[in-house]
């Protein structure tokens, strides 16, 4: 099988300073990669340069696209890259602000991306937003809503939705928990998990919550200082960290 | 008015109405693309008009025939300022008349006379970028231009039917030129829009504060923006002009007194004004008669 990502030797530095180094992983159809670590070890810098929203400094991604086989997305010119974010994959931003236009309706919010690869039929658009508004559990009748009327929830299964109606292959999620309580990520992460499984989606998952990676990946890596200190299956490296880093990360975790 | 000494022919200096040539040149090459200008100040404010009037001193001419028009009229404020502006610092002949007029500098409205061949159309633009309200970044807006990246303008038009049954965008309706640059067509009706579609004026669009200028030729194509399922439509009345009795043209309500009399009469004086010079009543008209 091919794989659908192939990352070899990303490197990012910010001037003499270290955003990632010396990365490089196999993701294949189907599967959840999450990335674990503490905050400034790196895991956003390495999601934003595998998502293509930041140029590396070396090292290549190649995505396996439609056609073409296995490219490095860095070699496409630059309308074939955008075409690639918004249509065969999905971002989810930690901040749904980031990544809702928070001035337009939910409807409009989903429907972007469909009027953005061509679609010019109002009706059409509407029916498949409203069906995608379901699919996240947020009812049919608040698709007129401004994402500001939402809670945070929404807010994120509604970036979910919106990501997800082009029905890409692969989807970059950062921190999509992140600031929302217990509950309301339980619903989210139940959400997320079931259209992974359902879509056959492929996901790079950033968190620095265990709890996420341990329910929705199925492997990790471990990122300090820039570097990936551990690699593996998630419940074998959580189960039996071997690094010293991470067997502390993981007993860090407070036990209820 | 006559001609008044000291200044340069139509007031800018020869080095700079050669550089908003050149934009000039530029922007019709590209039909619907926005070319950067170095605009100059002006003897009146930004936003009242600057960018139309460099556009205007840059190519008019002493043989020029110049009308000016401010909401379809000829004797608003705007308008009478820039024709004696222009009156005072080129001597030439001006006009009311649509059709004699060899370049027209407009704010808010085409004409309802036909344009004709070798005619120039100068509008002034307050805002230039057609994306502006949903890109606040020049450098994006830039690049969403450079890669014809143009479905958020189909977010907006999604937006006006989701809230209000219709497309409500009446004013500022963004066309499509030449099948490839999407442009704000200044604050013109849309009901105008489709006279700026394969006309045979040329038609400039200047904007002084934000310094930019783009044209479409003459007999080019010009899109508006629509849906399959809600097509561009224009503004329709019920009611035909209360003076001359048109029914095919742009009407403003105007209110007539404190107890809600209003009548309809077109915004095009010109038009009006030559509607009933050929003997046309409108029907408040019959009733005084």
């Amino acid at each position: 099988m091919t794989p659908l990502l192939t990352v070899s030797g990303l490197t990012k530095t910010y001037g003499a300073h270290t955003g990632c180094r010396d990365v490089g992983f196999e993701l294949f159809p189907g599967e959840v990669l999450g990335i674990v670590g503490e905050s400034g070890s790196g895991k956003t810098t390495l999601l934003r340069c595998l998502s293509a929203q930041l140029a590396p400094t070396s090292g290549t991604v190649a995505y396996d696209m439609r056609g073409l086989g296995p490219t490095d997305i860095w070699s496409l010119s630059e309308p074939e890259r955008r075409m690639l974010t918004r249509t065969d994959w999905g971002i989810v931003h930690q901040s749904a602000r980031d990544g809702l236009r928070m001035e337009v309706s939910a409807g409009a919010n989903i429907g972007e991306r469909l009027m953005a690869v061509g679609s010019r039929h109002y009706g059409n658009i509407r029916t498949e937003a409203e069906g995608w508004l379901t699919r996240v559990e947020i009812e049919a009748g608040r698709i007129d809503d401004l994402p500001t009327t939402f809670s945070g929830g929404m807010q994120q299964r509604l970036q979910i939705a919106r990501n997800l109606v082009t029905g890409p292959r692969l989807v970059f999620m950062d921190e999509p928990t992140g600031g929302l309580d217990v509950s309301v990520q339980a619903r989210l992460l139940d959400l997320m998990r079931g259209l992974v499984r359902q879509m056959g989606l492929s996901a790079v998952i950033v968190t620095h919550d265990l709890a996420v990676v341990r329910l929705l990946a199925d492997r990790i890596m471990v990122m300090k200082d820039g570097r990936v200190v551990e690699a593996g299956l998630t419940d074998q490296v959580l189960d039996d960290p071997r690094h010293a880093y991470t067997q502390l990360l993981v007993s860090s975790v407070l036990q209820v | 008015m006559s001609k008044v000494e000291g200044y340069n022919f139509a007031y800018l200096d020869e080095q700079t109405k050669r550089m908003i040539r050149r934009s000039i040149l530029k922007a019709v090459a590209i039909p619907g693309y926005q070319v950067p200008f170095g605009s100059r100040e002006m003897p009146l404010p930004y936003g009242w008009g600057t960018g139309g009037i460099q556009v205007t001193a840059a190519v008019i001419g002493p043989d020029d025939t110049l009308k000016v028009i401010d909401q379809g009229a000829d004797d608003t404020t705007n308008a009478v300022n820039i024709r004696s502006f222009f009156e005072q610092t080129t001597g030439v002949a001006t006009t009311d008349k649509t059709r004699e007029a060899t370049l027209i500098q407009t704010r808010h409205r085409i004409p309802e006379a036909p344009l004709a061949e070798g005619q120039i159309m100068v509008y002034q633009v307050p805002i230039p970028e057609p994306l502006r309200w949903l890109e606040p970044r020049e450098t994006e807006t830039r690049k969403m231009h450079g890669l014809a990246d143009y479905g958020v303008m189909h977010v907006k038009l999604y937006e006006d039917i989701a809230h209000y049954g219709h497309i409500s965008t009446a004013y500022d309706y963004p066309v499509l030129v030449n099948g490839r640059y999407v442009m704000s067509p200044s604050p013109i009706p849309k009901f105008d829009n489709p006279k700026l579609d394969n006309s045979p004026a040329l038609q400039l669009f200047g904007a002084g504060r934000e310094k930019r200028i783009y044209a479409i030729p003459p007999y080019t194509k010009v899109e508006s923006l629509d849906f399959e399922d809600h097509p561009f439509q224009i503004e329709k009345w019920d009611r035909a002009c209360a003076i001359c009795g048109a029914t095919d043209s742009y009407l403003d309500e105007i209110v007539t007194d404190d107890r809600g009399g209003r009548i309809f009469v077109c915004s095009d004086t010109d038009y009006c004004g030559e509607r009933v010079a050929a003997g046309h009543r409108g029907a408040d008209e019959e009733q005084a008669a």
